[in-house]
């Protein structure tokens, strides 16, 4: 595997105060090959990836491109050298053009050694740049913020193209495409691989990695496990070096009992500002409904209209038969329901604020005591849903912000757990959480119907739903596209139903 | 096939109107003034509404750039009182008759603030509000402790001979003796307009533009570019001084006096000018076509005030108004509703 290295990392180390993020990590990417890299959140990927493009100065280690050893001293110099990054979180200038955000900090100059920007180069080369991989749907001359997630990531893959890059790191890039984008940037990256570039795949898509990518290196805990070729390794193999263990089940035994009654009731449900149109389900208690369908399809929305989140414009909720409400996220939880959003971190946590802050905060007038909250009940709540969630924390008095992506997640399932809501409405509760944490929230959301109360879970992940819910929705252009019982269905079916009014 | 023209539906309308409310709301309370005060629209009163527009248009040019960054300045004003009183004694005790080389000294002075003022920002992270008051109190106790509040006179080289010398006149009317009434337009409303001109240039047409632009639209994407962001803010925050500078120049020269209230209050009226022209709080927006309109309103609701006879304690109330509108209306283009 020795030949045509372009890209090596050795003994790389790196501390921070009280963990050793990275112990002597290597990583070393072959010209014209993907290369993924995997392991669980928090098993040090994003860090070697920092080292990389010197955003964390590496305590010890070399880096060699191309034989050379480098030590590049921020993203922009790392750029100039033919190592680019597409971030999982865009990070672009919303305001601005695509063509103002894929040439910021390089304008092109009208007279050279002047700081005149000659706009018509700077179209010209974006023109270029898109023509070359393909992308034909962006106007270079749009702002940023009227184009569509998935169109933005195009951008920002071809900015990084764009730098004549060899080393090119793809982190996540798949978490805001559909089907049909996904095959668009497959085609993309087999195009820089035939051109020589080395491809650095970072992934929780076990088949996506087993698609794309030549090989395989594997992380745990800091530490380097090992590098084999993809095609030697099965999906298996790749969880059990992933998380040192064999994980016989990815999902918990669904025995949820689902009851015969019904918990609630939609009719007709529309929005006022968004294209979600008519739609009509029921829901039993104890069990728990999946929604499925693309991006853009209205799941999201559907989760929001019925906790008031967002403007209804007509339609009814039932809950036990009796019609609620729930104009506002106030409302709705005092009937009893309770919404896990997508976002975690822009709408779920409180980032400064401690763990038991974030618990209690859903529940405030439970720890009154007199006039002033008592540090005792809210202590005792926030314990208990501490150890009912496995949460792994230091202490109730750490900041939230400082936990695993599956930790917060937890602390925001146990917020509303503790106002005992009826009806939970999750939206993609796994997203960027790894495999580990996943099985534990799967069983969590198993507990939570076993109980008796009723979930809906909105996932992008088509096994997980088949995997965890007794029913799914597929939603399509904002309607109901049908529904499918989750033990006698196939991705296919799923599938064709969510292209029905796309 | 045939174009099918839509007629626009009610809430399209709506939307148009809210989106254009203030300078609606400006229209038709000049509108207002015309019908109370016929004069209002004679070439006197415009020519003395484009002069006080080009008085003001500097100071505007330069907290449109802050607010650009997301930011704001609070300084302006003060800064421009303080230059004014440098500009005086400069052409009354050292310089003598040079209004350039004073006018370039002034400006500096200026820059040397925003200076501060950038790089407290853009290395400490400190709110602008909170800087900017700062620097605004120790400008003004600089100019304070420095002048004992002392008048100084501008000399005729700087104003007549300089600043308010007249480009053009234009006949206005005529006296009872059938002598014409002439209104002047002075030197600083061409200065004025080639100083918009320039900062066009700089806002659409440099790499400084764009990457103030892009630093206000998104700060970490434009630092993970390879943007030298704190240079960037301080930049900003710089031209910004050197414009107060300029404005404390041409305001003496106009006045013909520096004092004590030269430059008061003139920040706000600059933000709330700004504001009304569409560069949004929410930073990585604006025009210079916007600045010099909202600068325009800013001063025919001033001068419509003063037609009317209205008092300028009522006239601090508008403004105010004014401010918090043109916010409302701005934050709603932003507002995403669900």
């Amino acid at each position: 595997m020795a030949e045509n290295v372009l890209l090596r990392m050795e003994g790389i180390c790196k501390s921070f105060p009280g963990v050793k993020a990275l112990d002597n990590v290597q990583l070393s990417v072959r010209a014209g090959t993907v290369h993924a890299l995997m392991g669980e959140n928090g098993a040090g990927k994003s860090t070697l990836m920092k080292c990389l493009f010197g955003i964390y100065q590496k305590d010890a280690g070399h880096i060699y491109l191309e034989g050379k050893e480098v030590n590049y001293k921020s993203s922009r110099d790392a750029l100039d050298h033919g190592v680019a990054m597409v971030h999982q979180e865009l990070n672009q200038a919303l305001k601005r053009t695509v063509m103002d955000n894929m040439w910021l900090g390089r304008y092109p100059k009208v007279v050279k050694g002047l700081p005149f920007v000659s706009d018509k180069q700077m179209y010209d080369d974006t023109m270029a740049v898109f023509k070359d991989l393909g992308i034909d749907n962006v106007n270079p001359r749009t702002v940023m913020s009227k184009m569509p997630v998935s169109q933005r990531q195009m951008v920002e893959i071809a900015k990084a193209v764009s730098f004549k890059s060899k080393i090119i790191v793809f982190d996540e890039p798949t978490s805001s495409l559909n089907e049909q984008e996904v095959e668009h940037l497959f085609k993309i990256i087999d195009m820089l691989r035939k051109r020589g570039c080395g491809i650095v795949y970072i992934s929780h898509k076990m088949a996506e990695i087993k698609r794309i990518s030549d090989d395989i290196t594997i992380m745990r805990d800091g530490q380097y496990i090992t590098t084999r070729p993809t095609a030697e390794l099965s999906m298996n193999d790749i969880i059990k070096l992933m998380v040192g263990r064999e994980l016989t089940n990815v999902y918990p035994p669904k025995d949820n009992p689902v009851g015969t009654e019904n918990m609630m009731e939609v009719e007709g449900l529309t929005a006022e500002y968004s294209h979600l149109k008519d739609v009509s389900f029921k829901l039993k208690k104890g069990e728990i409904l999946g929604v499925a369908g693309l991006d853009g399809s209205g799941r999201t929305e559907l989760l929001e209209n019925i906790f008031g989140n967002a403007t209804r414009r007509s339609g009814t909720i039932k809950l036990e038969e009796n019609v609620v409400g729930n104009w506002s996220p106030r409302e709705s939880i005092k009937n009893g329901f309770a919404l896990v959003t997508e976002e975690r971190r822009a709408t779920g946590i409180m980032g400064i604020l401690s763990v038991r802050e974030n618990t209690c905060i859903s529940s405030l007038k439970d720890y009154l005591s007199g006039l002033f909250l008592s540090d005792k009940k809210m202590s005792s709540a926030t314990d208990s849903m501490i150890q009912a969630m496995h949460t792994k924390t230091p202490s109730q008095k750490t900041k939230i912000a400082s936990l695993s992506g599956g930790n917060q997640q937890k602390v925001i399932l146990g917020r509303w757990l503790l106002t005992k809501p009826k009806v939970l409405l999750l939206d993609e509760p796994t997203r960027g959480i790894d495999v580990g944490a996943k099985y534990e929230i799967y069983t969590l959301i198993q507990e939570m119907a076993k109980e008796g109360r009723s979930v809906i879970m909105v996932s992008s992940e088509m096994p997980e739903l088949l995997g965890v819910c007794n029913r799914i929705l597929v939603m399509s252009g904002g309607r109901l596209a049908g529904e499918v019982d989750a033990d006698n269905t196939t991705q296919e079916e799923i599938m064709a139903l969510a292209a029905k009014f796309a | 096939m045939t174009a099918v023209k839509k007629a626009p539906n009610a809430k399209q309308v709506v939307n148009w109107v809210l989106d254009h409310a203030m300078i609606l709301i400006i229209v038709l309370l000049a509108i207002v003034v015309q019908i109370l005060r016929p004069t209002f629209f004679g070439v006197a009163s415009l020519v003395n509404i484009l002069t006080n527009t080009a008085a003001r248009m500097p100071i505007a040019l330069g907290v449109a750039g802050c607010i650009v960054l997301a930011g704001t300045d609070l300084s302006g004003g003060r800064v421009a009182g303080l230059t004014a009183y440098l500009a005086a004694m400069l052409a009354s005790t050292y310089l003598g008759g040079s209004p350039i080389v004073a006018l370039l000294v002034v400006m500096l002075a200026g820059m040397v603030v925003g200076v501060v003022n950038g790089f407290c920002m853009g290395k400490f992270k400190l709110h602008p509000f909170i800087v900017t008051l700062a620097t605004q109190l120790i400008v003004y106790g600089t100019y304070l402790t420095m002048s004992n509040s002392a008048q100084v006179a501008m000399p005729k080289s700087y104003t007549t001979e300089f600043a308010t010398k007249t480009l053009f006149a234009i006949q206005t009317g005529t006296k009872a003796n059938g002598d014409p009434i002439m209104t002047a337009v002075p030197m600083l409303v061409l200065l004025a307009v080639i100083l918009t001109v320039v900062m066009w240039f700089v806002w659409n047409k440099t790499t400084f533009g764009k990457n103030m632009f892009a630093v206000g639209s998104n700060e970490e994407a434009a630092r993970v570019s390879g943007v030298n962001v704190l240079l960037t803010i301080i930049g900003v925050f710089m031209m910004a001084g050197a414009l107060y500078g300029y404005t404390g120049f041409m305001e003496a020269c106009r006045i013909g006096t520096s004092t004590a209230t030269l430059g008061l209050n003139y920040e706000n009226d600059a933000i709330a000018a700004v504001v009304i022209g569409g560069v949004s709080f929410v930073g990585g927006t604006g025009k210079i076509s916007g600045v010099l309109l909202g600068v325009f309103m800013m001063q025919l609701i001033i001068t419509g005030m003063t037609f009317l006879g209205i008092s300028g304690n009522i006239t601090y109330i508008i403004k105010g108004f004014v401010i918090l509108i043109a916010c409302i209306l701005d934050m709603r283009k932003y507002m995403t509703r669900k």
